[in-house]
C-alpha cells in the first residue's frame, strides 16, 4: 500500500519537527497518500510539531481546506501541532469569503515564523528595531 | 411623412434659414431677460447662430426621420450637449438652461408667424417647434445629469482609494483606520491592502480601528468577521478597535456575535494588547519604532 504512494513532496524532520509543503493543487489520490505519510512519519519519528509551507498554492478550494483541516486533527491525534505557514494574501481572502474558517488550525505568515511557534528558534532573534534585511537574512 | 408634414417642414426650414439672424437676435434678447445667464451677448449670439443653422439643415435633410430629430442628427445633438455643457460652466443651473433652449420656440414661432398668420398653417408649425425643442431642451438636461454622475463616481473612486490607508503602527504591528460605511467594495480593498501589508511588513497583529466607522449592522459585521478570518488565515492576529459605546449597544442588541473576535475599546489600548501580544517591550518604555 505504501508502495503506491507517489510522493512528489519531501518531508524533512527537523529536530521533533516535521516540515512540508504543498507545492501543485491535490487531488484526492495524492491527498490521501500525503496524509498517510504524514501521520506514519509523525509516529515513527515521534513529531512533536509538523509545519505546512502552502507559500506555492495559489489556489485553496474546499477540498484542500478540508484536507488540511483534517490533517490538522489527525496530527493532534498523534500528539503534534500543524502549522500552515505562508498563505498567501488572495488565497486568504478567497476562504474568508467562502466562509472557509479553516477551525482548528494553527497559521503563520511564513515558514519562519511557524518554526519559531513550534518552538524552534535556531538563530538569535534579530536585534531590536532590526531592520527588514537583518530579519530575513 | 404625410404631405402636411413636408410642407410645415419646408416652411420652418425657410423661416431658419430667411430670417435666422432674426430668430438669434431675438433669442438672445429672450434668453436674457427670462434666465439669468452669465454669458456674453456676443457668445450667446454666436452660439444661437450655429444652432439655428444647425437646426434648419436638420430639418432640410429629408432623410432625417421626425421622430427624434436633436437625438439622432450628430451635429445638432454635439451643439445641444455643448451648449448645456457651457451653461454649466458658467454657473447657470439646468433649469435655466432648459428655459433659455424653450426661450427659441417664441423666437422661431415669431418668425414663422411674421410670415404667415394664418392659424390653420400655424399650429402645425407651432406643434412641430414645440416637439424639437422639447427634446433639445431634454437632451440638455440629460446631458447635466450624466455629467453629474460621472463627477460623483469619479469621486467615489476617489474616496474608496483615499479611505483605506494601512499603517505601520508599531514593529510587526499594522492598523488600517476605517473612515465611513463599511460596503462590500471597500471590504474588498481593505482586505487586500491589509493582507498585502501584513505580508511585506511580516506583521503579527492587525488592529482594524472602526471609530470612524458611524454604524455597525450586520452587514458591517459580516464584512469584519471576514477580514478578520482572512487575517487570521495569513497567521496574524486581529484586533478590533475604536467600538464606541452606542456600536457596543447595536451589536449586542442586534446579537451579532463577535465574541471569537478581540475588540478593545480604543486604539491605545489594541496597542498596548497587540505589543504585550507580539512579546515586544512596552511601548512606554521602549523608543519609537523606527530603526535605530
Amino acid at each position: 500500500m505504501t508502495s503506491s504512494r507517489p510522493m512528489d513532496v519531501p518531508i524533512i524532520r527537523l529536530g521533533d519537527v516535521l516540515v512540508t509543503g504543498l507545492i501543485n493543487e491535490l487531488d484526492d489520490k495524492a491527498a490521501t497518500a500525503f496524509a498517510e505519510e504524514l501521520t506514519e512519519r509523525i509516529a515513527a519519528e515521534r513529531a512533536k510539531g509538523v509545519l505546512i509551507d502552502i507559500s506555492r498554492l495559489e489556489i485553496i478550494d474546499s477540498f484542500v481546506a478540508r484536507t488540511l483541516t483534517e490533517l490538522s486533527t489527525m496530527a493532534r491525534l498523534l500528539g503534534a501541532r500543524v502549522i500552515v505557514a505562508g498563505m498567501r494574501p488572495p488565497v486568504a481572502i478567497t476562504l474568508a469569503e467562502l466562509g472557509l474558517q479553516l477551525t482548528g488550525v494553527e497559521t503563520a505568515l511564513n515558514a519562519e515564523q511557524g518554526m519559531a511557534a513550534l518552538g524552534w528558534h535556531h538563530a538569535p532573534r534579530p536585534p531590536e528595531g532590526g531592520t527588514r534585511s537583518e530579519a530575513l537574512g | 411623412m404625410n404631405a402636411s408634414d413636408a410642407a410645415v417642414r419646408d416652411r420652418l426650414t425657410r423661416a431658419l434659414r430667411e430670417r435666422g439672424d432674426e430668430i438669434a437676435d431675438r433669442w438672445v434678447q429672450l434668453q436674457r431677460e427670462r434666465a439669468a445667464i452669465d454669458i456674453g451677448e456676443s457668445e450667446l449670439r454666436e452660439e444661437a447662430d450655429s444652432l439655428i443653422l444647425l437646426l434648419g439643415g436638420a430639418l432640410n435633410n429629408n432623410e432625417q426621420s421626425m421622430a427624434s430629430v436633436v437625438g439622432t442628427h450628430g451635429d445638432l445633438r454635439d451643439a445641444v450637449m455643448e451648449l448645456s455643457l457651457r451653461r454649466e460652466r458658467s454657473g447657470a443651473d439646468p433649469t435655466a438652461t432648459s428655459l433659455a433652449i424653450l426661450a427659441l420656440k417664441d423666437a422661431v414661432l415669431e418668425a414663422v408667424e411674421r410670415d404667415n398668420s394664418d392659424p390653420r398653417e400655424l399650429f402645425p408649425a407651432a406643434l412641430m417647434i414645440n416637439r424639437l425643442l422639447d427634446e433639445a431642451a431634454a437632451l440638455s438636461f440629460s446631458a447635466y445629469v450624466e455629467r453629474r454622475e460621472e463627477i460623483i463616481q469619479r469621486q467615489s473612486r476617489q474616496l474608496l482609494e483615499m479611505s483605506t490607508p494601512v499603517v505601520h503602527l508599531w514593529r510587526q504591528i499594522l492598523a488600517v483606520p476605517l473612515i465611513g460605511t463599511l460596503d462590500t467594495a471597500r471590504t474588498q480593498v481593505v482586505m487586500e491592502n491589509l493582507l498585502q501589508s501584513i505580508q511585506t511588513h511580516e506583521a503579527r497583529v492587525a488592529i482594524i480601528d472602526i471609530t470612524g466607522v458611524p454604524t455597525v449592522d450586520t452587514a458591517v459585521a459580516q464584512h469584519l468577521m471576514q477580514t478578520v478570518n482572512a487575517v487570521r488565515l495569513m497567521g496574524a492576529d486581529c484586533f478590533i478597535s475604536g467600538v464606541r459605546p452606542s456600536i457596543a449597544q447595536t451589536i449586542a442588541q442586534l446579537g451579532i456575535d463577535l465574541s471569537t473576535i478581540l475588540t478593545r475599546a480604543t486604539l491605545a489600548d489594541a496597542l498596548a494588547a497587540a505589543v504585550e501580544m507580539t512579546g515586544q517591550e512596552s511601548p512606554t518604555t521602549a523608543g519609537a519604532p523606527t530603526n535605530r
